[in-house]
């Protein structure tokens, strides 16, 4: 049996590599996969929880978690896609047309 | 006992206002006429109907109730919509529906060819749904929406003409003193309601409810002392109720919209500012007779400003030109008759003078409005004269009217003012001393109103023929330019003409005084409002029985004395010198209106541009509004520089404010 720490540590790995990943590049497409990253690591720390404690309130809060992340996959690649055409570039530096 | 048939006496006429407010723009006149018409005749049959149907339950004090619906139920607060038929409510329905059918049969010919006859039309219905909501309410508060109905619809109608500004300031004058009284009015049945927990006016076991006027008559009656009407007890709701009905009924101080209200069609003001709606103040003050009785004070209060106003009106009507200003101010005088009659705690020869009124008052307004069409809109007396040729059936009308408010013997006014004066001469609820007083202020006042009402009959229909002929003015844009004589009027506007004459002569004929029959006829009036109307406490020992008849005939020849004598110096005054140059100060009224705008509106005015409008409003609460807006717009200048465009310096942020937030967790 797997103990709860390694779930853990492999949950916070995860989401360190997202976070930094988000910090550091700037191609839109990488911070989004980035993004998906953290989110899924949380759905890790979520699920080794609820089995930790047999409660099922993790699982289900997982579920919410990725149906909000297809919705919000949805959303941002259409934007994504619409900066590319607009800007032929997906470099999120150079989208800083709302800087004072 | 229960009568469904009293709900249909108040939708009929508010059944006819929706359909002409809604659809009235697109149909003929004819249309709307019979519409109008048909639905107040509904009324005044159904009145008819119903008052005679319970009529001998109504003389044994029954009171027939039309449940609707339960409004309000909060607390102990409780407020029905329902209709109540006692003998108080029957006489008022009667007459005011039989007056507004014939008042609106008069008005389809007055109104005719007036831009606006639909709107006139649905005014009018909804005026008369206003009136019966406030006479048939089982309680105090349904009657209070009918009360402010009535004023709306009064308005409306004042405002009539609303393209002339004369006629919106009249509208807004009336509107706003009458707002003056009906605050007191609302505060007279807040604190009734606190007393007495209930603002129903009786007792009604099918539906659990206790009435305020049982609570009142269990009361010890207040002592006479000025004191008391600041004590916050009964006495004070009786004064408060009565500062509503100054305002609308037109007495002493509020008295002013009246005559101004004028500014609408006649019709209007035969209807509303005569017969029907300005005696709501009348009809409040009887129905709420069993507060009254223990309260001495306001009573008192209430037949000082009667009397007072009477008299002061009718010194005013004396020296008035327009024809329909004359009769205003005769409105006011004989309101404060009705007034001084409920505070002498004859309630009932008070309603008896509201009932005969309506007819004579009513009479006389449309029979002015017939003048004033058939002289193409003119209404300066001093430009009228002879018409008695020319308009014989508006004469012989307007002259039984005209006799009747004098007081001449065996007509509707004589019996009523009669009673009145006698009633007052012979009061046991005020000191004896005060009695007399009034009664010699109503003398007078019955003398002036024979002279006044002489001066208007005289210069309208007798002596030289002041109008012009000649169609100088510039009237013929209304398309009868070619008449140059005046002529009577048509049929429709004659025919109530003639049948409110024949109520103005024997309305008075249901409550004859005892003493004039020496007992033989029975006091009809009297009888049937008995249930309805409490009974004064007597102050002295004054007992009626034991003065006798004597001293009633005495008075009933005084008061025939006095409406010949005041006939024949009206006549053997103005035959003489129509033109007669009255008094500068009666003419200006007194200057009472100048006198309000120097004491209150002026500082008002004043108050509300220099310190409301220039102080309060532009420096401190617009000064408040924008500096909230510049304090956002500085804290904004300093946050936008946060705003980079760099994503990256965002996921530091965020970032950072995650690391904080946990380590606040962590370590606290």
């Amino acid at each position: 049996m797997v103990p709860l720490s390694w779930y853990l540590g492999l949950s916070a790995l995860l989401f360190t590599i997202g976070a930094v990943g988000v910090f550091i590049k700037r191609n839109a497409i990488t911070i989004f996969l980035c993004i998906e990253l953290m989110l899924n690591a949380v759905n890790l720390a979520f699920v080794a929880l609820s089995s930790y404690f047999g409660d099922m309130g993790g699982q289900l809060f997982v579920f919410i978690v990725m149906t909000v992340a297809a919705a919000e996959a949805a959303v941002g690649l259409a934007i994504i896609i619409s900066i590319f055409r607009n800007r032929e570039s997906l470099n999120v530096d150079e989208a800083d047309s709302l800087k004072l | 006992m229960n009568e469904p048939l009293l709900s249909i006496i108040i939708l009929a006429p508010l059944a006819g206002a929706l359909i002409l407010g809604l659809f009235g723009k697109r149909m003929g006149e004819r249309a709307i006429s019979f519409v109008a018409c048909l639905t107040v005749g509904i009324s005044a049959a159904l009145s008819f109907y119903v008052f005679f149907r319970h009529l001998h339950a109504l003389e044994e004090g029954a009171r027939i109730h039309d449940y609707l619906f339960t409004w309000i139920n909060v607390g102990g607060f409780r407020a029905d919509f329902a209709l109540l038929l006692d003998s108080l409510s029957g006489i008022y329905i009667l007459f005011v529906t039989f007056v507004a059918f014939w008042i609106h049969v008069f008005a389809t010919g007055y109104m005719k060819g007036e831009a606006g006859y639909w709107r006139f039309f649905a005014y009018l219905n909804l005026f008369m749904f206003a009136m019966l909501t406030l006479v048939l309410a089982d309680n105090f508060l349904l009657m209070f929406v009918g009360w402010e109905g009535v004023g709306l619809c009064s308005y409306l109608l004042i405002g009539y003409y609303f393209r002339k500004d004369f006629a919106n300031d009249a509208a807004k004058k009336a509107f706003i003193v009458n707002r003056i009284g009906d605050f007191g009015f609302a505060l007279g049945l807040l604190l009734l309601f606190l007393k007495s927990g209930s603002i129903f006016y009786f007792d009604d076991a099918s539906r659990g409810i206790h009435g305020a006027f049982e609570w009142a008559a269990s009361q010890a009656a207040d002592p006479t002392t000025l004191s008391v009407i600041f004590a916050g007890g009964i006495t004070t709701i009786a004064v408060l109720m009565f500062v509503g009905a100054t305002g609308k009924s037109a007495q002493i101080p509020l008295f002013v919209w009246l005559p101004d209200a004028m500014a609408g069609p006649t019709p209007v003001s035969a209807l509303i500012h005569a017969a029907t709606m300005v005696t709501a103040g009348v009809y409040m003050v009887s129905r709420a007779s069993f507060v009254y009785v223990k309260a001495p004070t306001a009573m008192a209060i209430v037949a000082i400003i009667g009397a007072a106003t009477a008299l002061f009106a009718a010194t005013i009507g004396i020296a008035q030109w327009d024809i329909k200003k004359v009769l205003a101010y005769s409105t006011v005088s004989q309101l404060g008759y009705m007034f001084l009659a409920c505070g002498v705690g004859a309630f009932t020869a008070g309603i008896f003078h509201v009932f005969t009124h309506a007819f004579f008052k009513a009479l006389l307004f449309l029979g002015s409005g017939s003048v004033i069409i058939g002289l193409h809109h003119e209404q300066d007396m001093s430009r009228m004269g002879g018409l008695r040729k020319y308009m014989p059936w508006t004469f012989r009308t307007m002259a039984v009217g005209w006799l009747a408010i004098a007081g001449v013997p065996l007509l509707s006014g004589f019996f009523s003012k009669d009673e009145i004066l006698y009633r007052t001469f012979t009061s046991s609820v005020l000191d004896p001393t005060l009695g007399k007083i009034l009664w010699f202020v109503g003398a007078a006042t019955a003398l002036l109103t024979a002279i006044y009402m002489t001066r208007l009959m005289v210069l309208t229909f007798w002596g030289d023929e002041r109008f012009d002929t000649h169609g100088s003015h510039s009237h013929d844009s209304h398309g009868h330019g070619d008449h140059h004589a005046p002529k009577e009027s048509p049929v429709s506007m004659v025919l109530p003409l003639v049948v409110l004459a024949a109520g103005a002569i024997f309305a008075g004929y249901l409550g004859v005084p005892e003493a004039l029959s020496g007992g033989r006829i029975q006091n009809f009036f009297e009888h049937l409002l008995h249930p309805a109307i409490a009974e004064p406490v007597a102050q002295g020992e004054t007992a009626h029985a034991a003065e006798g008849h004597g001293t009633e005939l005495a008075l009933t020849a005084i008061s025939t004395v006095i409406a010949f004598l005041g006939i024949w110096v009206g006549w053997s005054w103005f035959k003489r010198t129509p033109l007669w140059k009255p008094p500068r100060l009666l003419e200006e009224k007194y200057y009472v209106d100048e006198a309000y705008d120097a004491a209150i509106i002026n500082p008002v005015k004043a108050t509300s541009t220099g310190l409301l409008w220039k102080i309060i409003d532009v420096r401190i609460i617009d000064g408040a509004v924008n500096g909230a807006a510049r304090l956002a717009a500085l804290f904004g200048t300093g946050l936008r520089y946060v705003q980079s465009g760099l994503a990256r310096s965002y996921v530091a942020i965020v970032i950072m404010g995650a690391v904080l937030v946990i380590g606040y967790f962590m370590l606290g």
